[in-house]
């Protein structure tokens, strides 16, 4: 039998109408835009793939007492105890013109900063890599270093 | 007594029965060649593309599939399309065949049946959006973006 493999993704509930758009700071997002002829667009500088991965693993690494980066909180989980947490939010954004492998590989470099974030954490709390942890260490790890990564709503454009 | 058999005419001898096992057996390893497991037909291309952070896809009986990619026959063009089951389908379509996938499962399975998003790599995101939005407002939140492996910047 064939095994399938994949990334996998959990999609937000829909969003009511006149549900009020959530505020969050300037600060705390990183835009990360695709065009329709898939160049990367990263808070507004022309970005390539390669570089994605570093840019997202920089943006959420807190950094407390930095005005310019995401604001930080401390957070109390099982198992690993004090985090120092990153507000930051990716915010994905892709035009319906963008190749599918485009949005895959960006999907796939996102997943890597935080799967190498994961990665830092497991070693500095447990000493062990990722894929040696017992399954309530690798909840903990997965609690204190969620993905972050939200997707812009489809816009529509009206041509006039 | 053998008054009533002519003479010189025998009876049909018995088959012999030394090679039905032969040919039973035969039968059994034909079968057993020409059998596969049941698979949709795809109608459409199907080349993934690459990925490095990915996750084996457990329990294959909670996964159904969504087939997207430009059609096999020439003839309907180039431009993705959708495949449910057996057949092309619009986005609306969406809808009712996830309604009628959990309805094939028992209740205990039915909030963790995982969609799995199966698009060749030259599609155009708008129609997977489509796809993802109709997913949405149906409550099919489990989703994977099946992939190959390797790595995603070859792609």
């Amino acid at each position: 039998m064939d095994v399938d493999y994949g990334i996998t993704r959990r999609l937000p509930p829909p969003v009511e109408q006149n549900d009020e758009d959530v505020k969050v700071k300037e600060r705390n997002v990183m835009n990360v835009m695709v065009n329709k002829s898939d160049r990367l667009l990263v808070n507004g500088r022309p970005s390539d793939i390669s570089q994605l991965k570093d840019l997202a693993k920089d943006f959420m690494t807190p950094r407390p007492g930095d005005e310019t980066a995401p604001e930080v909180e401390t957070k109390t989980f099982d198992l690993v105890g004090d985090v120092l947490m990153s507000k930051g939010v990716i915010s994905l954004q892709n035009d319906r013109g963008t190749s599918y492998s485009m949005y895959i590989s960006v999907q796939n470099e996102l997943a890597r900063a935080f799967n190498e974030m994961k990665e830092d954490l497991a070693w500095k709390k447990f000493h062990k890599h990722l894929d040696q942890l017992n399954e309530d260490q690798t909840k903990a790890i997965n609690d204190a270093v969620p993905v972050r990564v939200s997707e812009a709503e489809p816009v529509e454009y009206k041509s006039n | 007594m053998g008054k009533f058999r002519k003479e010189g005419k025998k009876e049909v001898p018995q088959v012999s029965t030394s090679s039905l096992p032969d040919i039973v057996y035969m039968l059994i390893f034909f079968f057993m060649i020409t059998t596969t497991m049941r698979d949709v037909e795809l109608k459409v291309k199907n080349a993934m593309p690459k990925a490095t952070e990915i996750q084996k896809l457990e329990h294959k009986a909670l996964v159904c599939s969504i087939y997207i990619g430009p059609p096999k026959d020439n003839k309907l063009g180039t431009e993705s399309r959708i495949q449910l089951d057996d057949a092309f389908a619009r986005p609306a379509d969406i809808a009712d065949w996830i309604q009628k996938e959990r309805d094939s499962r028992s209740e205990a399975d039915r909030p963790l049946l995982t969609t799995a998003l199966k698009v060749h790599k030259d599609t155009r995101m708008g129609v997977v959006t489509d796809v993802k939005q109709e997913l949405r407002k149906v409550g099919a939140f489990r989703i994977t973006y099946t992939t190959l492996k390797g790595s995603a910047l070859e792609n």
